[in-house]
């Protein structure tokens, strides 16, 4: 226990001060060191899974204080939650199905489980999963043939619900704690091959001599062209550098070294070339339930000039860039403002900024991220497919229960 | 990507050597300086809120952030306050990073207590060394890294002085930090400091640089746009060269100069020039404004409010740059402006109040219709209604403010009397503070409260009727001074007041020709007293024009030559005026000497050798009275030394004349001067005066035309 207090500690600290930057790194991060608090949570006998949420529940929400801006932190915590509760769920199914009991008054048991009449095993996780989710367009495709037994493959916990059919009442405890971990495996599996996912799609989306802008630097948008590259296509990549970081600079580099036909460009030059280009490809920070895009400063310029010239706007983002929150007020809230030395040297503009001797004040801004509306995205490219903004709350749900949203412990339960 | 890669080699290469040592760091929680009197008299400096937060507190998370791993916290006034607040804080318990307190009574400065530190052995290895009133967030590897690898090389490398680019108001003298101007000489390629001066006299509008300074660097670049952000990283050398040198008391003043003037042992000092991170250390109560401001515009990025968020509250970054807190218990009333401040926890604000420009701490109460503008409230103040604040007025402790009574302007309210022995002298300020700390120590440790219940106020006191408090008798040293450092902004005409004595300044340099214009490196600004004695004359002469004539046979390049004669004059201290007439003579003597024919042949070796020499001559010459002295010179080797030239005296003057060597205004006045003379020292006014005439003439025509 102690351990996972110093870990938890050291990475609220890293956050705090700022020292881990990039969803991803956060993001596997984050479902790591959930991991470790799982595994070395003590489970009592009964409401194991409540243990759990509490614990997770504890962490989460120490993370997300210490960085509120890295939504990714959040989501983490989120999909473990959901994980936890999607375990637990298909441990009890199972355990219904093999003792056929005909009520179920396990206590262990969610509490909207109650009421369940006797059925096979396969109906019974079905109908446990669409409460717990509401069913999808894809699981009520797959759903029309043959019930639930089809593994799920949305990324998340889905897919263990198969796995354990016949568990001894017993071991149900470090079972579920086993099979969470596993399910967390899973998922950070998942974040570290979400590029090549998301790359696999390219040769989809791009076509033979294209145009393709981006701005800044995003790795996955780097995976996505490379990937098109490697099939032998060939086209053309603008980079707007990406003002302040320049970071588009890193991104030209790389793919000038992949041998891909690359153009640097300002940013106040996207305008003037966005009509030669047939689409725009970018990262992003985050994707809200709505849709809208939390994403690195100067993509809303882009966005609005592509919708000007119908270009299509492209938003790549690994599953763990789904946040199922809604954006208030987001160029405030979900901003953060660095500091202006990126923008300008503090020892040429110190007599500006020199108030109390009459030099002026000079006052300097540097906000990270520009918000994205909705409407301005055409396609997002998560690892699952590509979507259209306004199917991003399903694709969340996919991925989250309502309950976590609020990641708050709740003053009493259980433990 | 570079930074990443760069540590983890650092790191790599740590391990390759013997032990790896923790990096340390020594944090003086003492500034040993009464500039933050007489708050500093109830509360230690380092615990002071800078934005709602102790400063020490900024310190210590930039040392974390920064990869240190083991403090020193040097506690000396109001020790147990120090330690108390620590003990209470998280700092104790933190993984990978230890904070251990030493307390010491008796210091007095900063020197005693690095040789109190010194005694306890604790220091291993390189160390960091700063004051607990740093605000920073640069990154120490790349300077830790030079240090070590200086070191490496050369074992004399004791410490790296940590500068940032910081332009300095050229009226006033002054950084944005309110601290004085700092002139120093860096070594361009090594970055070796070779000059530090932090009290230059502006007075004389010159600076005096030792010429071994000049002879044994090839190139040094002089600064006066750089802050001293006093964070250093020292050798363990430092601290026993503090215990040998038992009088260093100050950081810079004794220490770092020392080191600079001593070359006997050979220690030297380098810098490491930040340019994107931010470092600044809190000196006073401008500097506290300046660095406050620098925080809330996210300069210390990430040591900025919302992201730091210490203690329970958590602060939010609002639209128009406005920082709120949540559960902070802070209440203001209708109508009430408040602009560029720092309002903390759990104050009232009543109605109608106008607050711009001031840093308001905790527990403060403002009634209605109060005007406050730049000005420092301490903790538990009370200001009655309608009573107001003058800019730069620093209220301490839980003063009250009398109703309608209005704060005079710069003055220093507190509970407590003025300490007696109050000295504007530095050097006794460390005494003093010893006095201070004693008297207040009690104080700190619980009597203070009862003592204060029990101080009975006049009703009418000195802060109006209800008020409570002494206003501080302002001292003669300080009234001079205290618009530079106090928080209210400088009035226009205390710069306006400033750049007219710029300007007066300006043509005195002009008048005295003290210093080219271009401020490069001509260290031609001494002063001479003028008394030099006849012999010194003629050596400096002679020396000249043996350097001349060397320079004539060895062919020596021009600008050599000045610099040699540059390094007569100052070892002569001689003016440029001297040189002037010393390298004239030693050119007409050359002349003179060189076989001629007849006087025609005469004037065309002069024109030639003032041709070849004339950049030497002329880099002497940019004012009047140095020309003056030229043609002076001349006149007396005619009636003296060199005969010849008698004859051919307007002859070459007006040759000098076309030459530019000197100008129309010189000889005027020259003859101005010889007016009153002797009919025979006229001779030659008068064999000038056909030429003289014509100059005279000219300018008209060329308003005719």
């Amino acid at each position: 226990m102690p351990d996972v207090h110093i870990l938890v500690n050291e990475f609220v600290n890293q956050l705090k001060k700022r020292k881990i930057e990039g969803s991803q790194a956060t993001a596997k991060q984050t479902a790591e060191l959930l991991r470790s608090v799982i595994s070395q949570q003590r489970v009592p006998q009964t409401n194991q899974a409540t243990a759990l949420i509490n614990a997770v529940r504890a962490v989460g929400e120490k993370l997300i204080a210490a960085n509120p801006v890295e939504l990714a932190v959040g989501n983490i915590a989120r999909r473990v939650l959901h994980i936890i509760r999607e375990e637990d769920l298909s441990l009890a199914t199972a355990a219904i199905a093999d003792l056929e009991l005909s009520a179920v008054s396990d206590d262990e048991d969610d509490v909207e489980r109650d009421d369940y009449p006797v059925l096979s095993a396969a109906a019974v996780a079905a109908a446990a999963r669409s409460t717990l989710r509401p069913p999808s367009l894809q699981t009520l495709l797959e759903d029309a043939p043959i019930s639930a037994a089809i593994p799920h493959t949305s990324s998340s916990g889905g897919d263990s619900e198969g796995k354990s059919r016949s568990v001894d009442k017993g071991s149900r405890g470090r079972k579920l704690k086993h099979d969470v971990i596993e399910a967390v495996n899973e998922l950070i599996q998942d974040i570290s091959t979400c590029y090549e996912q998301i790359a696999e799609q390219a040769v989809e989306h791009i076509h033979q001599n294209e145009v393709i802008l981006t701005l800044g630097s995003s790795k996955t948008v780097l995976e996505f062209l490379c990937a098109a590259k490697e099939k032998k296509r060939s086209f053309k990549v603008f980079v707007a550098e990406g003002a302040p970081r320049y970071q588009g600079h890193l991104l030209a580099k790389e793919l000038a070294a992949r041998g891909l036909q690359t153009t640097v460009i300002t940013d106040s030059a996207v305008f003037a070339m966005i009509s030669r280009v047939n689409m725009v490809i970018v990262g992003a920070h985050a994707v809200m339930a709505n849709g809208g895009v939390i994403a690195p400063v100067g993509l809303n310029m882009v966005a609005l000039a592509a919708q000007r010239h119908a270009v299509p706007f492209v938003v790549l983002a690994g599953s763990h860039k789904l946040c199922p929150l809604y954006p208030h007020n987001p160029e405030v809230l979900l901003n953060e403002l660095r500091s202006p030395s990126e923008l300008l040297d503090f020892g040429e503009f110190s007599d500006c900024m020199d108030s109390a001797s009459g030099g002026g004040s000079l006052h300097v801004v540097n906000p990270t991220f520009d918000y994205v509306p909705p409407k301005l995205v055409s396609l997002f490219i998560t690892d699952t497919g590509g979507h259209n903004p306004s199917y991003m709350y399903r694709l969340i749900a996919d991925y989250y229960s309502a309950d976590d949203l609020v990641v708050k412990r709740r003053p009493v339960t259980g433990s | 990507m570079g930074a990443p890669k760069k540590s983890s080699a650092r790191v790599s290469e740590d391990h390759d050597e013997l032990v790896r040592v923790p990096l340390q760091a020594i944090l003086i929680a003492d500034s040993f300086t009464t500039k933050f009197r007489p708050i500093t008299l109830e509360r230690p400096k380092v615990l002071l809120p800078l934005v709602n937060a102790p400063m020490i507190n900024y310190t210590l998370t930039w040392l974390e952030s920064a990869g240190v791993e083991e403090v020193f916290v040097f506690c000396c006034a109001h020790s147990k306050q120090v330690i108390n607040y620590l003990e209470k804080s998280e700092w104790f318990n933190q993984p990978n990073f230890t904070v251990t307190t030493i307390e010491s009574q008796n210091s007095v400065s900063a020197g005693d207590a690095l040789r109190v530190i010194y005694e306890r052995n604790v220091i291993h290895g390189d160390f960091v060394l700063v004051s607990g009133d740093t605000v920073s967030n640069m990154s120490l590897t790349q300077a830790l890294l030079e240090h070590k690898e200086r070191k490496k090389k050369d074992s004399n490398a004791v410490m790296t002085m940590v500068i940032k680019r910081s332009k300095t108001n050229p009226a006033i003298h002054q950084s944005r930090l309110g601290t004085d101007e700092i002139f120093m000489a860096i070594d361009p390629d090594t970055k070796q400091l070779l000059y530090y001066e932090d009290k230059a006299d502006y007075s004389k509008g010159t600076l005096h640089l030792e010429n071994s300074l000049l002879a044994d660097n090839p190139s040094l670049s002089l600064h006066h746009d750089k802050q001293d952000c006093y964070i250093d990283i020292c050798s363990p050398e430092v601290l026993s060269l503090f215990t040998d040198n038992f009088d260093y008391q100050h950081l810079r003043r004794h220490f770092v100069k020392g080191l600079l003037v001593d070359d006997i042992m050979g220690y030297k000092i380098f810098v490491h020039e930040i340019c994107s991170d931010y470092a600044a250390r809190i000196d006073n109560f401008r500097s506290y404004d300046t660095v406050s401001k620098d925080i809330i515009h996210r300069w210390t990025y990430p040591l900025v409010p919302d992201v730091m968020n210490f203690g329970n509250t958590t602060t939010k970054l609002e639209r128009q740059g406005i920082y709120r807190a949540s559960g902070f218990g802070t209440k203001i009333g209708n109508n009430t402006k408040i602009l560029n401040s720092v309002v903390g926890e759990g104050c009232k604000i009543g109605s109608n109040v106008h607050i711009e420009g001031c840093y308001i701490w905790d527990n403060v109460t403002i009634e209605d219709g109060c005007k406050l503008r730049y000005g420092i409230v301490c903790d538990g103040v009370t200001m009655k209604s309608g009573s107001a604040l003058e800019p730069g007025v620093v209220l301490s402790f839980k003063v009250v403010v009398g109703k309608e009574f209005v704060v005079p302007t710069y003055s220093q309210v507190s509970l407590l009397q003025q300490p007696i022995e109050e000295d504007s002298d530095e050097e006794l300020e460390y005494a003093d503070s010893t006095s201070a700390i004693t008297s207040t120590l009690d104080k700190s440790d619980g009597e203070s409260d009862s003592e204060l219940s029990d101080t009975h106020f006049n009703p009418a006191s000195e802060l109006g009727f209800g008020g409570v408090g002494y206003i501080w008798p302002k001292c003669e040293g300080g009234h001079e001074e205290e618009w530079r450092h106090s928080v209210a902004p400088i009035t226009e005409d205390k710069i306006l007041e400033a750049v007219k004595a710029l300007e007066d300044e300006l043509e005195l340099i002009l008048d005295g020709n003290t210093l080219p214009p271009s401020g490069e490196l001509k260290p031609n600004s001494i002063d001479s007293d003028e008394d030099d004695n006849d012999d010194l004359r003629d050596d400096f002469d002679k020396e000249v024009e043996e350097t001349f004539l060397r320079a004539v046979h060895e062919n020596i390049q021009e600008n050599h030559l000045t610099l040699e004669v540059n390094s007569l004059k100052l070892s002569y201290n001689k003016i440029a005026a001297d040189c002037a007439g010393a390298l004239f003579y030693a050119m007409m003597k050359y002349a003179v000497d060189m076989p001629h024919s007849s006087a025609e042949r005469l004037t065309q070796n002069v024109q030639a050798v003032l041709a070849k020499w004339k950049k030497v001559l002329t880099s002497y010459l940019n004012d009047m009275d140095e020309q003056i002295e030229v043609i002076l010179k001349f006149e007396e080797m005619c009636l003296e030394s060199a005969k010849e030239y008698a004859p051919l005296f307007a002859q070459i003057l007006h040759y000098m004349y076309n030459e530019d060597i000197i100008e129309e205004d010189a000889i005027l006045s020259w003859e101005d001067e010889k007016k009153e003379a002797d009919e025979s020292d006229k001779v030659f006014v008068k064999q000038a005066q056909t030429f003289i005439q014509w100059l005279k003439e000219a300018p008209e025509e060329d308003e005719e035309e």
